[in-house]
């Protein structure tokens, strides 16, 4: 493998990551602070591209789209965690698997619905729609550059309100000890909703945002779903920082796994999960 | 993970009728004549030793796997590669061999995962399943994606299951025997020792027993009665992919045991063809008008998975205990 092509892979590697962790944070986050395990945060993802998609031909220009799908978004996780999830915190985790396998099969029959079942596509913005070229052969197409970019900054921004901030300070407190933060008069109730969703409009950002690199098809929360868990876990549980560092540590291991390896590739994400539990039974970053 | 509640491990006595009620029109089934149905019912039969296989786990000794599948699949590979191009596999080989390969994966496997504990149990379970399922998924030595054909299914002995009436009475044994080992299993010390892990696992270990070893033991156990179901799946369908060792089957048999019931195998039973029971009357639903019902059957599973989830949280043989602890 040459300098560019590693580069190349390495640029992929990272952007994956952090496309992860877009989905991870507001998973690791909402199992840390409810306790709640949500199948159905890979519906929240699949919602973000069908939104880049519909928004996109009404609006036009998927910019614009973007930050009108992030607060359509928001709005339907809060609404979710107020009518439904709010009362499944302290129930039986296999309760919550249960209610969002439901959920799951429900959010795919309204996005049938509504979009239909064929696969769609979003187009490259035209702003964006050239390559930087690296060699003769070789090119990086600019928005993945973008992508990467954006997820850089929505995870430094995510970095921010959880350690800079008061609220990210009450979050803190709630994924450590939910019920001495309530006991010091942290508004636990609203904390839920907000964590809630700030995990929806996350994993929805991830959507929109690859929506123009992969179709839009039917059923596509289902694989990432289980990347995200894979993350989620060996970072450990209700851990951001380990949500981060294990997103990066699986998109390297993946697309370098699928160059280098192609025949066992899919399977090496699993193997460093396992290896990361059996060796630290809480993940990396348990707190 | 687990609620100590009582499983309703003593079954009332209208669940025992029921049960009875049910067998005996299991076993008059065939004679309605109904091929497509007969051949529904088995599925649904080998769906029931698919789902009491994990309610040893996770119902009698609280470990959620959500990996099941892998020893399922595995099971129908071996059929499939034991299986001559243009005859039938001896069954009274390709069984025992087919249980005993899915037995010692779950052995290797189990050897890793036991040590873990809750939700992580659950992931590391499935990281194992996912493992094997792009081990044959990626390599086209092994079927890769298209999966492999069994040509001729297994026969010998007087048993030959291309005969649709013979596989579903080979099928419908299987299950009763499952059923029954399972039940005798659940009130044998060893049953009750996998019942004090589920409740207190320090407190079982304080008082002298070896947990690893029972649950590593009852591991085992489930991957082999799992690689039953896999072995009557292949010989049903002729055909294996690796579809039949993903998350979504491992998934689909975690929500057959939490919707009977889990703790005491039948309401595993029952989950399971209550659970394809609702999928196939949801997909056959009438067009009412312009709106056709079936084609939205997605909406009333999961409407019908999240109502069971609200009302009736111990799955429907909970609706029946807590009507009968109302009575009391």
């Amino acid at each position: 493998m040459d300098l560019a092509n590693f580069l190349i892979q390495l640029l992929n590697s990272v952007q994956y990551g952090l496309l992860l962790f877009l989905l991870a944070a507001g998973l690791t986050l909402i199992f840390g602070i409810m306790g709640v395990v949500n199948l159905a945060h890979g519906s929240f993802y699949m919602l973000g591209a069908y939104l880049a998609y519909a928004l996109t031909g009404s609006m036009g220009n998927l910019f614009v789209a973007i930050p009108v799908g992030a607060v359509l978004s928001l709005v339907i996780g809060w609404l979710l965690e107020k009518i439904l999830f709010k009362h499944f915190y302290h129930r039986d985790h296999l309760d919550q698997v249960l209610l969002t396998f439901g959920l799951i099969y429900i959010f795919e029959e309204l996005r049938s619905m509504l979009w239909g079942d064929d696969v769609h596509n979003v187009a490259i913005p035209a702003s964006l729609d050239w390559s930087i070229k690296l060699t003769d052969t070789l090119s990086y197409p600019a928005y993945r550059l973008f992508l990467l970019g954006v997820c850089l900054l929505l995870a430094v921004g995510l970095w921010l309100l959880i350690s800079r901030t008061k609220i990210g300070m009450k979050i803190r407190a709630g994924a450590f000890n939910s019920d001495m933060a309530q006991a010091l008069g942290v508004n636990i109730v609203r904390l839920h909703a907000l964590v809630f969703a700030l995990g929806v409009a996350l994993a929805s950002l991830a959507g929109m945002l690859i929506a123009p690199l992969s179709s839009i098809y039917p059923n596509m929360g289902s694989q990432v779903l289980i990347m995200c868990f894979v993350v989620v876990v060996i970072g450990g549980i209700g851990s951001v920082r380990g949500a981060l560092t294990a997103a990066l540590l699986v998109g390297l291991v993946d697309i370098f796994g699928k160059v280098l390896v192609p025949q066992f590739a899919s399977m090496l994400v699993y193997v460093l999960m396992a290896l990361v539990l059996l060796y630290k039974p809480e993940g990396l970053f348990k707190q | 993970m687990s609620t100590p509640q009582a499983h309703l491990e003593t079954l009332p006595r209208s669940v025992q009728v029921f049960l009875l009620l049910g067998l005996v029109a299991l076993l008059a089934f065939p004679f309605a004549q109904q091929d497509f149905y007969t051949q529904t019912v088995t599925r649904m039969m080998i769906l029931a030793i698919f789902a009491m296989s994990l309610d040893l786990l996770q119902g009698i000794t609280g470990l959620v796997s959500l990996g099941h599948a892998a020893y399922f699949g595995l099971a129908g590979y071996v059929v499939a590669y034991v299986s001559p191009q243009d005859a039938g596999a001896n069954w009274l080989i390709a069984l025992p061999l087919a249980m005993l390969v899915s037995a010692l994966a779950a052995l290797v496997i189990g050897f890793f995962v036991v040590r873990t504990h809750g939700i992580y149990f659950i992931m590391v379970t499935m990281a194992f399943s996912q493992m094997m399922y792009y081990l044959f998924f990626d390599n086209k030595a092994l079927g890769g994606s298209d999966g492999v054909y069994i040509n001729v299914r297994p026969a010998g002995w007087g048993l030959d299951l291309e005969n649709k009436w013979m596989l579903y009475y080979f099928t419908l044994v299987c299950m009763v025997i499952t059923y029954a080992f399972l039940r005798r299993l659940l009130w044998s010390p060893f049953g009750r020792t996998l019942n004090g892990i589920r409740l207190n696992e320090h407190r079982t270990s304080a008082l002298g027993y070896a947990s690893f070893s029972y649950k590593l033991t009852a591991f085992t156990l489930a991957g082999a009665l799992a690689g039953l179901a896999g072995f009557l799946w292949a010989a049903q369908t002729g055909y294996v992919n690796p579809e039949l060792m993903g998350f979504h089957m491992s998934a689909h048999a975690i929500m057959m045991v939490i919707l009977g019931g889990m703790g005491n195998v039948a309401g595993a039973l029952i989950g399971a063809f209550g659970f394809e029971i609702f999928l196939d009357v949801f997909k056959d639903l009438p067009k009412i008008g312009n709106f056709d019902l079936g084609k939205h059957w997605q909406l009333w599973m999961g409407s019908l998975i999240v109502l069971v989830v609200i009302v009736a949280p111990q799955g429907l043989m909970g609706l029946l205990r807590s009507k009968k602890a109302d009575d009391e």
